[in-house]
């Protein structure tokens, strides 16, 4: 297993050295004046002869990439514009709320598919089955964007005044704070440094925070905040869980080793359960693994339309202020952290299958 | 297959006659044909490439005029049908009309065309281009394949949208220039595939065959290897087509692709999705669009997945 691992880790190295060039290629494509498109039109030339000269802008590609790797080693993902803040910061910031909305829609994906297809390969051509089959369709083609919006009207307008009413934007109703852990716990930590952009991160998991703090009104709303956005976000996933659950199930349940545990009086849901699910379990890794880079990419949309200040909605603000720093330094941090989802997955993958690590 | 049918040698003999004379591509549409899903599928499809050659005839209103003043009308008024109970009097809007006062469904109706095309154009240029680098791949092989394979990792190690979002970035926004980004960043599923199919079929006797005829390396390539890699190519490209739909549909809805005041679902969607409360149709209907021609290509490409699948040629469904 080990050996496997080492393999494995120093594979993905090439894949995470291309994605650094393809990023540092980015930043050098932009049309026209570098200096300018980051600094914007306004910046006077004492200043970019000064920005060029800091970036190494008029050194060689290889320095260049050089530098810009060395920099990103150090946490410094350069300036933004449109905030006014360095990227770094802005990452500690905003990071939380899209790690929260991705881990919760991937839950909603996971432990709502995962039943919905395993009862649709057992009931095999019932009417349950159909069903499934027909949203599972539906639900990969729906476009996020609508799916967020339409449930925010359901659930915010057309629920109002009924207990199933629930909040069409935010991370939490105004009035309730999320006091820090750290705070709560009364540590002291340094106001700057690894340890308290580690604190700052942490503390800003709402629900990790609320949990740590038992506070459970701040609990409660954050949840009922996340609903929403994390149904919008795990449909698709969660419709492509449900596929895979059951084609993989119908093929299992078909084998002989089931019919054998069922001729030796194994309970029905003793066999669906231990002998024909753990089997499936494996090309059902694969689809988890590839649905992150949909939830990751989906974030964008989902947190656009909820309001909420993640990733995803400076990435949009970003955009719009044409700010490449941002642009760049999420790319790459996105970039990354699906590639270590996907090795997650591989390794997953030669846990449940020992076969694989031989090969 | 029934046991007197594997009995004789004669018989084989005259099922393999029988055999011959069904082409692959008849197997394939008679299985098509079965599968009530695909049917649909292909269905809406022809439907919505009728309705985006016709738009022009089939559409009430241009879906550039601004209503006001021609019309008793107001900005994002609700749907009126005159069927279901709207006043004759009124001007009828089946889809009611959006924040610049133009009929919502004849704008909806014009927006297929830029669908299809979008959907068609990003699959052809991430084939023709993915076909070219994974045949270099898969035939040549050696460094070749391996600085070619692992570009389209790194292209695959970024989620799809958010790879096509930073190259519009840099690109500017558009339409072209988004449908430039998501062909791109397609463009290593169909390099797998054709690789895949290329290397399976490389090393097998007609290709030798054709080596020992003299065939050149263009003839192999495109002629004896190529034509394998068809069949997958044409699912990939079916499903191909879903996906550059939605994340096209998407980039416009950030304002990264179709700019106002082009009828693209995705854009209206996303200029008027502040009013998703107070006029829910200029969000419903455009999305209920883009929602049933990804759904009718989803079908269809699993419709031909499964019947273009030889392992499946003797199962039931």
């Amino acid at each position: 297993m080990t050996t496997y691992l080492l393999r494995r880790v120093l594979a993905s190295l090439p894949v995470l050295f291309g994605i650094l060039f393809a990023t540092f290629a980015l930043g050098r494509l932009i049309p026209g004046d570098p200096c300018r498109a980051i600094l914007g039109e306004k910046a006077t030339d004492v200043i970019c002869d000064e920005f060029i000269h800091r970036h190494g802008l008029d050194k060689p590609i290889p320095t260049q990439f050089a530098i810009y790797v060395a920099e990103i080693a150090q946490g410094d993902f350069g300036q933004s514009i449109r905030f006014g803040q360095p990227v770094s910061k802005l990452l500690i910031e905003r990071l939380p709320t899209t790690l929260e909305l991705s881990v919760a829609a991937l839950l909603v994906s996971i432990f709502v598919g995962i039943p919905l297809g395993i009862l649709s390969a057992v009931k095999h051509n019932s009417w349950i089955d159909v069903l499934t089959m027909i949203w599972a369709n539906v639900g990969v083609s729906m476009p996020v964007f609508w799916l967020g919006l339409m449930l925010a009207y359901i659930f915010s307008l057309l629920l109002k005044d009924t207990p199933f009413w629930l909040p069409p934007s935010g991370r939490l109703t105004s009035g309730i704070i999320s006091t820090s852990f750290a705070d709560v716990w009364g540590l002291t930590i340094p106001k700057q440094g690894p340890l308290a952009d580690t604190v700052n991160f942490l503390s800003r998991l709402n629900i990790l925070n609320a949990l740590l703090t038992l506070n459970f009104t701040l609990l409660g709303d954050a949840i009922k905040h996340l609903i929403l956005p994390a149904l919008a976000l795990g449909t698709i996933p969660m419709a492509l869980i449900a596929r895979m659950t059951r084609s993989a199930m119908l093929e299992v349940l078909g084998q002989d080793y089931i019919r054998t545990a069922r001729a030796k009086g194994v309970r029905a849901w003793g066999v669906v359960m231990k002998h024909a699910f753990r089997n499936a379990l494996l090309p059902l890794v694969t689809v988890i693994g590839l649905s992150l880079g949909t939830l990751l990419g989906g974030a964008v949309l989902t947190e656009t339309i909820f309001g909420l200040s993640g990733v995803g909605r400076i990435l949009y603000d970003a955009i719009t202020a044409r700010d490449y720093a941002i642009v760049q330094a999420f790319t790459l941090v996105i970039a990354f952290f699906f590639v270590i989802l996907n090795l997650l997955v591989d390794v997953s993958y030669a846990y449940f299958d020992p076969r694989i690590r031989l090969e | 297959m029934s046991p007197e049918k594997k009995t004789t040698v004669a018989n084989l003999d005259a099922e393999g006659i029988t055999l011959e004379s069904v082409s692959l591509w008849q197997t394939t549409w008679r299985r098509l044909f079965k599968r009530k899903s695909s049917m649909v599928g292909l269905a809406i499809i022809l439907i919505m490439i009728f309705i985006a050659l016709t738009a022009q005839w089939l559409a009430p209103y241009d879906p550039y005029q601004v209503l006001i003043g021609k019309e008793e009308v107001k900005m994002r008024q609700a749907p009126c049908i005159h069927l279901l109970g709207c006043p004759a009097d009124q001007p009828q809007h089946i889809m009611g009309l959006d924040g610049n006062v133009r009929d919502q469904f004849s704008r909806l109706l014009y927006g297929t065309r830029l669908s299809l095309l979008v959907g068609f154009s990003t699959v052809t240029l991430a084939i023709v281009i993915g076909t070219v680098l994974g045949a270099i791949s898969g035939y040549f092989g050696g460094w070749v394949d391996t600085i070619i394979m692992r570009l389209m990792d790194v292209l695959l190690a970024f989620p799809s949208l958010l790879l096509a979002i930073a190259i519009v970035t840099v690109l500017g926004p558009g339409l072209i220039n988004a449908l430039l980004a998501i062909g791109i960043v397609s463009i290593p599923a169909y390099a797998r595939v054709v690789r895949a199919s290329v290397l399976s079929v490389r090393e097998m006797d007609f290709v030798s065959a054709t080596r020992a005829l003299g065939g050149n390396t263009y003839e192999i390539l495109f002629g004896r290897i190529l034509p394998n890699a068809l069949t997958p190519l044409i699912v990939q490209g079916t499903l191909g087509i879903a996906t550059a739909i939605l994340d096209a549909a998407a980039l416009s809805f950030l304002g990264l692709g179709a700019q106002p005041p082009t009828p693209e679902w995705g854009a209206m969607l996303g200029s008027e999705r502040n009013q998703v409360f107070t006029a829910p149709h200029l969000v419903f209907y455009p999305g209920l669009a883009i929602m049933i021609v990804v759904l009718s290509f989803n079908l269809l490409g699993d419709g031909l997945r499964d019947a273009l699948d030889p392992r499946l040629a003797h199962a039931s469904s």
